[in-house]
Protein backbone atom coordinates (compact mmCIF):
# COMPACT_ATOMS: atom_id res chain seq x y z
CA UNK A 1 0.00 0.00 0.00
CA UNK A 2 1.42 3.39 -0.94
CA UNK A 3 2.39 5.50 2.04
CA UNK A 4 0.14 8.37 1.06
CA UNK A 5 -2.97 6.18 1.20
CA UNK A 6 -2.19 5.26 4.76
CA UNK A 7 -1.42 8.85 5.60
CA UNK A 8 -4.74 10.07 4.28
CA UNK A 9 -6.64 8.07 6.86
CA UNK A 10 -4.71 9.53 9.74
CA UNK A 11 -5.51 12.81 11.44
CA UNK A 12 -3.83 15.68 9.70
CA UNK A 13 -1.78 17.62 12.18
CA UNK A 14 -1.91 21.36 12.04
CA UNK A 15 -0.26 24.14 14.02
CA UNK A 16 -1.64 24.67 17.49
CA UNK A 17 -3.42 21.36 17.80
CA UNK A 18 -0.85 18.63 17.38
CA UNK A 19 -2.21 15.24 16.49
CA UNK A 20 -5.84 16.22 16.56
CA UNK A 21 -8.11 15.85 13.62
CA UNK A 22 -9.82 19.22 13.80
CA UNK A 23 -13.42 18.59 14.56
CA UNK A 24 -14.93 15.17 14.64
CA UNK A 25 -17.16 15.25 17.66
CA UNK A 26 -19.36 18.34 18.04
CA UNK A 27 -19.17 19.84 21.52
CA UNK A 28 -22.88 19.16 21.94
CA UNK A 29 -22.00 15.47 22.17
CA UNK A 30 -19.65 16.21 25.08
CA UNK A 31 -22.43 18.05 26.91
CA UNK A 32 -24.93 15.29 26.17
CA UNK A 33 -22.56 12.53 27.27
CA UNK A 34 -21.18 14.13 30.43
CA UNK A 35 -23.49 16.98 31.45
CA UNK A 36 -25.31 14.88 34.04
CA UNK A 37 -22.17 13.41 35.57
CA UNK A 38 -20.50 16.80 35.85
CA UNK A 39 -23.62 18.21 37.48
CA UNK A 40 -23.58 15.45 40.11
CA UNK A 41 -19.87 16.02 40.74
CA UNK A 42 -20.45 19.76 41.13
CA UNK A 43 -23.33 19.16 43.50
CA UNK A 44 -21.29 16.83 45.67
CA UNK A 45 -18.21 19.08 45.66
CA UNK A 46 -19.60 22.61 46.04
CA UNK A 47 -23.08 21.81 47.34
CA UNK A 48 -26.49 22.48 45.84
CA UNK A 49 -26.39 26.27 46.05
CA UNK A 50 -23.33 26.68 43.83
CA UNK A 51 -23.70 23.54 41.71
CA UNK A 52 -25.28 25.32 38.75
CA UNK A 53 -22.59 28.01 38.75
CA UNK A 54 -19.86 25.38 38.92
CA UNK A 55 -21.48 23.46 36.05
CA UNK A 56 -21.78 26.57 33.89
CA UNK A 57 -18.22 27.73 34.55
CA UNK A 58 -16.92 24.23 33.87
CA UNK A 59 -18.64 23.86 30.51
CA UNK A 60 -17.86 27.41 29.43
CA UNK A 61 -14.16 26.78 30.11
CA UNK A 62 -14.42 23.42 28.36
CA UNK A 63 -16.08 25.05 25.34
CA UNK A 64 -13.20 27.51 25.16
CA UNK A 65 -10.53 24.82 25.35
CA UNK A 66 -12.23 22.07 23.37
CA UNK A 67 -10.66 22.73 19.93
CA UNK A 68 -7.21 22.17 21.46
CA UNK A 69 -8.07 18.97 23.32
CA UNK A 70 -5.76 16.24 22.01
CA UNK A 71 -7.44 13.41 20.16
CA UNK A 72 -8.05 10.35 22.28
CA UNK A 73 -8.26 12.32 25.52
CA UNK A 74 -10.39 11.00 28.36
CA UNK A 75 -13.08 13.66 28.06
CA UNK A 76 -14.78 12.85 31.35
CA UNK A 77 -11.53 13.10 33.32
CA UNK A 78 -10.73 16.34 31.48
CA UNK A 79 -14.11 17.81 32.47
CA UNK A 80 -13.77 16.69 36.09
CA UNK A 81 -10.35 18.34 36.23
CA UNK A 82 -11.89 21.60 35.03
CA UNK A 83 -14.77 21.21 37.48
CA UNK A 84 -12.25 20.69 40.29
CA UNK A 85 -10.49 23.98 39.42
CA UNK A 86 -13.82 25.80 39.20
CA UNK A 87 -14.83 24.36 42.58
CA UNK A 88 -11.62 25.70 44.09
CA UNK A 89 -12.45 29.13 42.62
CA UNK A 90 -15.96 28.99 44.04
CA UNK A 91 -14.70 27.98 47.49
CA UNK A 92 -12.28 30.93 47.45
CA UNK A 93 -14.99 33.34 46.35
CA UNK A 94 -17.27 31.98 49.04
CA UNK A 95 -14.55 32.45 51.64
CA UNK A 96 -14.10 36.08 50.56
CA UNK A 97 -17.84 36.69 50.79
CA UNK A 98 -18.22 34.96 54.13
CA UNK A 99 -18.58 36.97 57.34
CA UNK A 100 -15.69 35.97 59.63
CA UNK A 101 -16.75 33.48 62.27
CA UNK A 102 -14.97 32.26 65.38
CA UNK A 103 -14.74 28.72 64.14
CA UNK A 104 -14.15 27.91 60.50
CA UNK A 105 -16.16 24.92 59.38
CA UNK A 106 -14.27 22.43 57.29
CA UNK A 107 -17.26 21.29 55.32
CA UNK A 108 -19.35 22.54 52.47
CA UNK A 109 -22.68 24.30 52.50
CA UNK A 110 -25.37 22.13 54.03
CA UNK A 111 -28.85 22.30 52.65
CA UNK A 112 -31.78 21.51 54.90
CA UNK A 113 -32.92 17.93 54.31
CA UNK A 114 -36.35 17.84 52.75
CA UNK A 115 -36.50 14.17 51.89
CA UNK A 116 -34.45 11.03 52.23
CA UNK A 117 -32.36 11.71 49.19
CA UNK A 118 -31.55 15.23 50.29
CA UNK A 119 -30.47 13.75 53.60
CA UNK A 120 -27.72 11.83 51.83
CA UNK A 121 -26.69 14.90 49.82
CA UNK A 122 -26.57 16.95 53.00
CA UNK A 123 -24.40 14.26 54.60
CA UNK A 124 -22.02 14.40 51.62
CA UNK A 125 -21.82 18.16 52.01
CA UNK A 126 -20.89 17.76 55.69
CA UNK A 127 -17.90 15.53 54.96
CA UNK A 128 -14.44 17.01 55.50
CA UNK A 129 -13.12 18.42 52.24
CA UNK A 130 -10.70 15.65 51.36
CA UNK A 131 -13.27 12.94 51.94
CA UNK A 132 -15.92 14.87 50.05
CA UNK A 133 -13.65 15.39 47.05
CA UNK A 134 -12.42 11.81 46.91
CA UNK A 135 -15.98 10.46 47.24
CA UNK A 136 -17.13 12.84 44.49
CA UNK A 137 -14.30 12.12 42.07
CA UNK A 138 -14.17 8.37 42.61
CA UNK A 139 -17.73 7.34 43.41
CA UNK A 140 -19.65 10.02 41.54
CA UNK A 141 -17.35 10.78 38.59
CA UNK A 142 -15.96 7.28 38.39
CA UNK A 143 -12.29 8.30 38.17
CA UNK A 144 -9.69 5.74 39.25
CA UNK A 145 -7.82 6.63 42.47
CA UNK A 146 -4.67 7.38 40.49
CA UNK A 147 -6.49 10.26 38.77
CA UNK A 148 -8.30 11.28 41.95
CA UNK A 149 -4.90 11.61 43.65
CA UNK A 150 -3.67 13.88 40.85
CA UNK A 151 -6.56 16.22 41.60
CA UNK A 152 -6.57 16.22 45.40
CA UNK A 153 -2.86 15.61 45.99
CA UNK A 154 -1.17 12.75 47.86
CA UNK A 155 -0.89 9.15 46.80
CA UNK A 156 -3.58 7.00 45.17
CA UNK A 157 -3.62 4.87 48.31
CA UNK A 158 -4.24 7.94 50.47
CA UNK A 159 -7.06 8.97 48.15
CA UNK A 160 -8.55 5.48 48.45
CA UNK A 161 -8.40 5.69 52.25
CA UNK A 162 -9.99 9.14 52.28
CA UNK A 163 -12.84 7.94 50.08
CA UNK A 164 -13.32 4.85 52.25
CA UNK A 165 -13.38 7.06 55.36
CA UNK A 166 -15.93 9.28 53.62
CA UNK A 167 -18.18 6.37 52.79
CA UNK A 168 -17.87 5.07 56.36
CA UNK A 169 -18.75 8.53 57.68
CA UNK A 170 -21.81 8.66 55.45
CA UNK A 171 -22.92 5.29 56.80
CA UNK A 172 -22.50 6.47 60.37
CA UNK A 173 -24.33 9.71 59.64
CA UNK A 174 -27.29 8.01 58.07
CA UNK A 175 -27.45 4.74 59.97
CA UNK A 176 -26.64 1.35 58.55
CA UNK A 177 -30.02 -0.30 58.09
CA UNK A 178 -30.10 -3.03 55.49
CA UNK A 179 -30.51 -1.60 52.05
CA UNK A 180 -34.09 -1.96 50.95
CA UNK A 181 -33.22 -0.20 47.75
CA UNK A 182 -31.04 -2.06 45.26
CA UNK A 183 -27.52 -0.76 45.03
CA UNK A 184 -26.67 0.50 41.58
CA UNK A 185 -23.09 -0.28 40.62
CA UNK A 186 -20.98 2.65 39.54
CA UNK A 187 -20.80 2.25 35.78
CA UNK A 188 -17.34 1.69 34.43
CA UNK A 189 -15.70 3.71 37.15
CA UNK A 190 -14.96 2.67 40.70
CA UNK A 191 -11.89 0.53 41.01
CA UNK B 1 -33.26 6.53 54.38
CA UNK B 2 -31.67 3.25 53.49
CA UNK B 3 -27.98 2.93 52.95
CA UNK B 4 -26.21 0.72 50.47
CA UNK B 5 -24.41 -2.00 52.37
CA UNK B 6 -21.53 -2.72 50.07
CA UNK B 7 -18.76 -0.44 48.96
CA UNK B 8 -20.27 0.43 45.63
CA UNK B 9 -22.22 3.63 45.75
CA UNK B 10 -24.45 4.83 43.05
CA UNK B 11 -23.52 8.09 41.40
CA UNK B 12 -27.15 9.03 41.53
CA UNK B 13 -27.32 8.37 45.27
CA UNK B 14 -24.39 10.61 46.01
CA UNK B 15 -24.78 13.43 43.58
CA UNK B 16 -28.49 13.62 43.01
CA UNK B 17 -30.22 13.39 39.66
CA UNK B 18 -30.72 16.60 37.70
CA UNK B 19 -34.11 16.91 36.13
CA UNK B 20 -33.94 16.91 32.35
CA UNK B 21 -35.59 20.33 32.29
CA UNK B 22 -32.97 21.60 34.69
CA UNK B 23 -30.10 20.40 32.52
CA UNK B 24 -31.87 21.83 29.47
CA UNK B 25 -31.97 25.23 31.17
CA UNK B 26 -28.28 25.02 32.04
CA UNK B 27 -27.53 24.10 28.43
CA UNK B 28 -29.49 27.08 27.08
CA UNK B 29 -27.51 29.36 29.42
CA UNK B 30 -24.30 27.78 28.16
CA UNK B 31 -25.27 28.60 24.57
CA UNK B 32 -26.13 32.18 25.51
CA UNK B 33 -22.89 32.74 27.40
CA UNK B 34 -20.83 30.95 24.77
CA UNK B 35 -22.30 33.13 22.04
CA UNK B 36 -21.79 36.29 24.09
CA UNK B 37 -18.11 35.36 24.40
CA UNK B 38 -17.90 34.37 20.73
CA UNK B 39 -17.05 30.79 21.57
CA UNK B 40 -19.75 29.07 19.52
CA UNK B 41 -19.03 28.07 15.92
CA UNK B 42 -22.42 26.60 15.10
CA UNK B 43 -25.83 26.25 16.74
CA UNK B 44 -28.46 23.87 15.43
CA UNK B 45 -31.96 22.54 15.88
CA UNK B 46 -34.37 20.34 13.98
CA UNK B 47 -37.63 21.33 12.36
CA UNK B 48 -40.44 18.91 11.56
CA UNK B 49 -41.62 19.13 7.95
CA UNK B 50 -43.68 17.20 5.39
CA UNK B 51 -40.41 16.10 3.78
CA UNK B 52 -39.02 14.70 7.01
CA UNK B 53 -37.12 16.22 9.92
CA UNK B 54 -34.84 19.02 8.76
CA UNK B 55 -31.61 19.92 10.52
CA UNK B 56 -30.99 23.68 10.54
CA UNK B 57 -27.55 24.95 11.53
CA UNK B 58 -26.26 28.51 11.77
CA UNK B 59 -23.02 30.34 12.42
CA UNK B 60 -23.02 33.84 13.93
CA UNK B 61 -23.21 35.07 10.30
CA UNK B 62 -26.33 33.19 9.32
CA UNK B 63 -27.84 29.86 8.34
CA UNK B 64 -25.00 27.68 7.12
CA UNK B 65 -26.66 24.32 6.57
CA UNK B 66 -30.07 22.77 6.06
CA UNK B 67 -30.03 18.99 5.93
CA UNK B 68 -32.56 16.28 5.18
CA UNK B 69 -33.00 13.20 7.32
CA UNK B 70 -31.62 11.05 4.51
CA UNK B 71 -28.30 12.88 4.71
CA UNK B 72 -27.84 11.64 8.30
CA UNK B 73 -27.97 14.52 10.76
CA UNK B 74 -25.15 13.14 12.87
CA UNK B 75 -22.89 12.87 9.85
CA UNK B 76 -23.81 16.39 8.78
CA UNK B 77 -22.90 17.73 12.23
CA UNK B 78 -19.56 15.93 12.13
CA UNK B 79 -18.92 17.43 8.72
CA UNK B 80 -19.72 20.89 10.13
CA UNK B 81 -17.34 20.19 13.03
CA UNK B 82 -14.62 19.47 10.49
CA UNK B 83 -15.33 22.30 8.08
CA UNK B 84 -16.60 25.10 10.35
CA UNK B 85 -15.58 24.29 13.93
CA UNK B 86 -16.06 21.77 16.74
CA UNK B 87 -17.80 24.22 19.03
CA UNK B 88 -21.26 23.14 17.98
CA UNK B 89 -24.22 23.37 20.35
CA UNK B 90 -27.88 22.48 20.06
CA UNK B 91 -30.14 25.42 20.67
CA UNK B 92 -33.87 25.09 20.20
CA UNK B 93 -34.47 28.79 20.76
CA UNK B 94 -31.68 30.54 18.89
CA UNK B 95 -32.90 29.32 15.53
CA UNK B 96 -36.53 30.18 16.05
CA UNK B 97 -36.76 32.72 13.19
CA UNK B 98 -35.61 30.34 10.45
CA UNK B 99 -37.63 27.50 11.95
CA UNK B 100 -40.73 29.67 11.91
CA UNK B 101 -40.14 30.67 8.30
CA UNK B 102 -39.74 27.03 7.28
CA UNK B 103 -42.98 26.15 9.05
CA UNK B 104 -44.72 29.02 7.25
CA UNK B 105 -43.30 27.87 3.92
CA UNK B 106 -44.62 24.35 4.39
CA UNK B 107 -48.00 25.79 5.46
CA UNK B 108 -48.33 27.82 2.21
CA UNK B 109 -47.95 31.06 4.11
CA UNK B 110 -44.51 32.02 2.81
CA UNK B 111 -42.90 32.05 -0.64
CA UNK B 112 -39.46 33.48 0.10
CA UNK B 113 -37.01 33.18 2.96
CA UNK B 114 -35.72 36.24 4.69
CA UNK B 115 -32.85 35.04 6.89
CA UNK B 116 -29.14 35.85 6.93
CA UNK B 117 -27.17 33.13 5.14
CA UNK B 118 -23.59 32.00 5.57
CA UNK B 119 -22.51 30.48 2.24
CA UNK B 120 -19.02 29.48 3.37
CA UNK B 121 -19.62 25.83 2.52
CA UNK B 122 -19.89 26.71 -1.13
CA UNK B 123 -17.39 28.54 -3.32
CA UNK B 124 -16.49 29.50 -6.87
CA UNK B 125 -18.86 28.39 -9.62
CA UNK B 126 -21.08 26.50 -7.20
CA UNK B 127 -21.61 29.65 -5.23
CA UNK B 128 -22.54 31.57 -8.38
CA UNK B 129 -25.08 28.86 -9.12
CA UNK B 130 -26.58 29.18 -5.63
CA UNK B 131 -26.82 32.94 -6.05
CA UNK B 132 -28.83 32.44 -9.22
CA UNK B 133 -31.06 29.74 -7.70
CA UNK B 134 -32.34 32.27 -5.18
CA UNK B 135 -33.67 34.28 -8.12
CA UNK B 136 -35.88 31.46 -9.40
CA UNK B 137 -39.29 32.41 -8.08
CA UNK B 138 -41.65 30.35 -5.95
CA UNK B 139 -43.52 27.85 -8.13
CA UNK B 140 -41.26 28.46 -11.15
CA UNK B 141 -38.67 26.05 -12.51
CA UNK B 142 -35.59 26.25 -14.73
CA UNK B 143 -33.53 23.62 -16.50
CA UNK B 144 -29.95 22.80 -15.54
CA UNK B 145 -28.94 24.29 -18.91
CA UNK B 146 -30.76 27.56 -18.21
CA UNK B 147 -29.06 27.83 -14.84
CA UNK B 148 -25.68 27.19 -16.49
CA UNK B 149 -26.30 30.10 -18.85
CA UNK B 150 -27.44 32.34 -16.01
CA UNK B 151 -24.35 31.46 -13.97
CA UNK B 152 -22.15 32.52 -16.88
CA UNK B 153 -20.94 29.09 -18.06
CA UNK B 154 -23.43 27.75 -20.63
CA UNK B 155 -21.50 24.51 -21.13
CA UNK B 156 -21.21 23.73 -17.42
CA UNK B 157 -24.53 21.86 -17.23
CA UNK B 158 -23.09 18.95 -15.27
CA UNK B 159 -21.37 21.35 -12.88
CA UNK B 160 -24.75 22.95 -12.24
CA UNK B 161 -25.99 19.49 -11.33
CA UNK B 162 -23.22 19.00 -8.81
CA UNK B 163 -23.73 22.53 -7.46
CA UNK B 164 -27.35 21.60 -6.76
CA UNK B 165 -26.37 18.22 -5.33
CA UNK B 166 -23.99 19.92 -2.88
CA UNK B 167 -26.27 22.87 -2.04
CA UNK B 168 -25.66 23.37 1.70
CA UNK B 169 -29.01 25.15 2.09
CA UNK B 170 -31.68 23.07 0.33
CA UNK B 171 -35.26 24.37 0.57
CA UNK B 172 -34.00 27.83 1.61
CA UNK B 173 -31.90 28.06 -1.58
CA UNK B 174 -34.38 26.42 -3.98
CA UNK B 175 -32.36 23.88 -5.93
CA UNK B 176 -35.56 21.81 -6.11
CA UNK B 177 -36.73 24.27 -8.79
CA UNK B 178 -34.12 23.01 -11.25
CA UNK B 179 -35.22 20.23 -13.63
CA UNK B 180 -33.90 18.48 -16.71
CA UNK B 181 -34.61 20.14 -20.05
CA UNK B 182 -37.14 17.40 -20.83
CA UNK B 183 -39.03 18.25 -17.66
CA UNK B 184 -37.99 15.17 -15.68
CA UNK B 185 -36.81 15.66 -12.13
CA UNK B 186 -33.07 15.08 -12.35
CA UNK B 187 -31.61 14.53 -8.89
CA UNK B 188 -32.10 15.92 -5.41
CA UNK B 189 -30.05 16.02 -2.23
CA UNK B 190 -33.12 15.11 -0.17
CA UNK B 191 -34.25 12.32 -2.50
CA UNK B 192 -36.65 12.55 -5.44
CA UNK B 193 -39.75 12.12 -3.27
CA UNK B 194 -38.79 15.27 -1.38
CA UNK B 195 -38.19 17.16 -4.63
CA UNK B 196 -41.56 16.03 -5.95
CA UNK B 197 -43.25 17.05 -2.69
CA UNK B 198 -41.67 20.53 -2.72
CA UNK B 199 -42.68 21.14 -6.34
CA UNK B 200 -46.21 19.94 -5.59
CA UNK B 201 -46.38 22.19 -2.55
CA UNK B 202 -45.40 25.23 -4.62
CA UNK B 203 -47.76 24.30 -7.45
CA UNK B 204 -50.74 23.96 -5.14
Amino acid sequence: MPADVQMSERPTSHPGAPGRLPGVKPFEQVVADHGGTVWRVCRAVVGPLDADDAWSETFLAALRAYPGLPEGSDVRAWLVTIAHRKAVDIHRARARRAVPVAEVPDHGVVEPASDEHDELLAAVARLPERQRLTVAYHHVAGLPYREVAELVGGTPEAARRAAADGVAALRRALGTTAAARPVVPVPGGAR
Amino acid sequence: MTIPTNDTWSRDDLGGVPRETHLATLREHLVARGEAERLVDVTYRTVASPVGELLVAATPLGVVRVAFDVEGHERVLEDLARRVGVRILASPRRLDPVARQLEEYFAHRRTTFDVPMDLRLSSGFRRRVLAHLSEIGYGATESYAQVAVAAGSPRAVRAVGSACATNPLPVVVPCHRVLRSDGTLGGYVGGLDAKRALLALEAA
